[in-house]
């Protein structure tokens, strides 16, 4: 073939965040219908866009499915123990302030085993952003239920159905002290990462729940079905309300379909930082 | 004045401000801060518990004036999370607590042990189980600081018997840290951080300083393999911010420090976290004796218990009878050549292991010896006196 004939192929562009996920990693461990994957695809978004250098972000994870996220994402990244992300994530952001520390773990991790840590890191309003995966149960281990399982819903430890009240977790961030302050489920996909990058622009401890389906074990547990559906439930029930002040109503209620999902952007203020 | 001496100038001046040279009356826990700061350490996470507070109370006087971080944690389980966190980000890091706080680390401390962050745990032990009594004396955390977390890997141990070895063996423990990228502890005793006597504090220079190894490679080029060891078993590290990108997990990991989830890859990081250690035992390992020459008793002690056994071994020899002292400085990695060694000489008939637990450091002895280990022992709350100890070695 003379060099005229030669196939010109197009330029092929990388994907945005190609460079910000640790591909030699792939394929990922998460299920088919798992909200994971489309969190840390948020995170790589909200660094790319955020105009801090790449190797100025670290992110921080626990133990569990989401506490994998830490490993599929392709900058300073450390998987600590069950619970302990945050006193981790600490040591690194107060050692070096001019690091973008980014916690992402699950609602068993961060609320149950790690709940200690998460009041006192929005106490001292530590410089680190917190995105809580909650998927109201303990994906990994089998379907367990947590400190997020609502009412009524069944897990594996709880077969007739949870008994005790959940925590609201924006009212719990808000209340203890963090700057910033977001709830949303991976339908959302825009505004999570929206509030992703304003969490990244700000100083002090912020927080954002995130909603995701774990069809194989809380959605099977609780006839949801697929990831699919319960994305459908999401697109039903929730209401944006940015700016919302009634916190402490705002409890997740997935079994009775009247009560709203509100989701939105509920608390942006300013406060002096761990470090002033 | 070329702008490069007056950087040293300066790099010198911050240097000294962090240790204070000249002689000192001081309490151990003092000194042991003394120590870090001469050491260098840039964050301390901790949580109040007798008898260890003073260590956390001097460093959080004197840590804001040298450019370190003094954080009060929430508890002990989050003081080791933030240590470690802050060693991946490149500090000497520390913290200080007593048995029960000991046991809230181990969790953390087989995480730092998994991804050979450095760091330097100090256990100022008083009498337990349990709460115990809090402001008691007690040598009880030595099995627990050996196998404490769960799991087969190696750490460092030291044991200072007086305010001096307090603050020197800080210094040495950072070093030790560093050198191997394990935890390390600085196992003291009520008595020794507690009481008062001379300190003796050199000059910045003369503190000895051993850094990690750093990435022999720049951030980029291809991916940086944070456990890759060299021969000595040892990887250079890269930091949180460096821009190498790596990855740490207490999972089972292969060099880049991915998850590898198979039985060949734990089997190789295990052998390897216990070996960098007992295979470098001979470096790390400090210990100080005498009489051992023409012994045929031969005293192993610690801490402050060595301070008696000292005592009643000096007089013993006034009185003629042929006995030695064994005072260990490392207990771990356990000097086990040296006692091999005594015991292969063949003047030696038995040993005596005062310890004020009920016998966790002469199981040590007795596994390297069938030669009488005679126990000494105290629960906790008092010492061993010299008496008792005298009383033993004429019997």
């Amino acid at each position: 073939m003379s060099v005229s004939e030669q196939v010109i192929l197009p330029a092929v562009n990388l994907h945005p965040i190609d460079n910000l996920l640790r591909a030699d990693r792939l394929p990922h461990i998460l299920c088919p219908g798992c909200g994971i994957g489309t969190v840390i695809h948020g995170y790589a978004y909200a660094i790319a866009e955020s105009g801090i250098e790449e190797n100025r972000h670290v992110c921080v994870s626990g133990i569990g499915c989401s506490g994998r996220a830490a490993g599929y994402v392709n900058v300073d990244s450390y998987h600590a123990t069950h619970g302990r992300a945050l006193p981790f994530a600490l040591g690194i952001a107060v050692h070096n302030p001019k690091l973008e520390v980014t916690v992402i773990s699950g609602d068993g991790d961060l609320t149950s085993i790690g709940g200690n840590h998460l009041i006192h890191a929005a106490r001292r309003n530590a410089n680190m952003n917190v995105i809580c995966i909650n998927n109201f149960n303990y994906g990994m281990t089998g379907g367990q239920v947590g400190p997020t399982t609502p009412i009524g819903a069944k897990g594996s430890t709880a077969p007739l159905g949870v008994v005790e009240r959940p925590f609201n977790l924006p009212y719990l961030a808000k209340a203890t002290g963090a700057v910033f302050v977001a709830r949303w489920t991976i339908l959302h996909v825009r505004e999570f990462q929206e509030a992703v990058l304003r969490a990244m622009q700000k100083r002090g401890f912020t927080f954002i729940e995130v909603l995701a389906p774990c069809p194989t074990s809380f959605g099977k547990a609780n006839k949801i079905g697929d990831g699919l559906h319960e994305m459908e439930i999401y697109r039903e029930r929730c209401e944006i309300r940015n700016g919302a002040t009634n916190l402490e109503e705002l409890d997740i209620n997935l079994i009775d379909e009247s009560v709203p999902i509100t989701v939105g952007n509920f608390v942006d203020i300013e406060r002096d930082d761990y470090l002033g | 004045m070329p702008v490069s001496v007056m950087a040293a100038d300066a790099e010198r001046a911050a240097r000294q401000a962090r240790v204070r040279t000249g002689m000192h009356f001081m309490v151990g826990d003092h000194a042991c801060a003394e120590g870090a700061l001469a050491a260098g350490v840039d964050f301390f996470g901790g949580y109040p518990i007798t008898p260890s507070t003073e260590v956390a109370e001097h460093l959080a006087r004197r840590l804001p004036h040298v450019g370190g971080r003094f954080v009060q944690m929430e508890d002990e389980l989050a003081s080791m999370a933030a240590i470690i966190g802050a060693s991946a980000a490149g500090a000497r890091s520390m913290t200080a607590t007593s048995g029960p706080g000991f046991s809230l680390m181990m969790e953390n401390i087989g995480l730092a042990a998994m991804m050979e962050l450095p760091c330097v745990v100090v256990d100022v032990q008083r009498a337990s189980p349990s709460t115990g009594l809090p402001t008691m004396v007690g040598q009880s955390d030595i099995l627990q600081a050996r196998w404490g977390s769960h799991g087969d890997y190696g750490i460092i141990a030291y044991c200072p018997a007086s305010v001096q070895e307090c603050f020197d063996l800080t210094v040495t423990a950072f070093n030790a840290a560093d050198r191997y990228r394990v935890p390390v502890f600085v196992m003291m005793d009520e008595v020794v951080g507690h009481m008062a006597e001379r300190l003796v504090i050199p000059e910045a220079d003369e503190v000895p300083f051993v850094p990690r190894k750093a990435p022999r490679t720049a951030p980029g080029a291809e991916p940086f393999l944070s456990y890759a060891a060299d021969d000595d078993l040892v990887p250079p590290i890269a930091h949180a911010g460096d821009g190498y990108k790596v990855h740490m997990t207490g999972l089972t990991h292969d060099e880049r420090g991915y998850p590898a989830m198979t039985a060949a890859a734990h089997d190789k990081l295990v052998n390897r976290l216990v070996d960098k250690v007992r295979l470098n035992a001979s470096k790390i390992e400090l210990y100080e004796e005498f009489g051992t020459d023409d012994a045929d008793t031969v005293v192993i002690s610690f801490g402050c218990t060595a301070r008696s056994a000292r005592h009643a071994v000096n007089q013993a020899r006034r009185e003629g009878i042929k006995c030695g002292l064994l005072r260990l400085i490392t207990v771990w990695p356990f000097p086990e050549t040296r006692i091999r060694e005594l015991v292969a000489g063949g003047k030696v008939r038995r040993f005596i292991v005062p310890e004020i637990n009920l016998g966790q450091l002469r199981r040590e002895v007795e596994r390297l010896t069938q030669l009488p280990v005679l126990r000494l022992n105290h629960a906790g709350g008092a010492m061993p006196t010299p008496d008792a100890i005298l009383e033993m070695i004429r019997s």
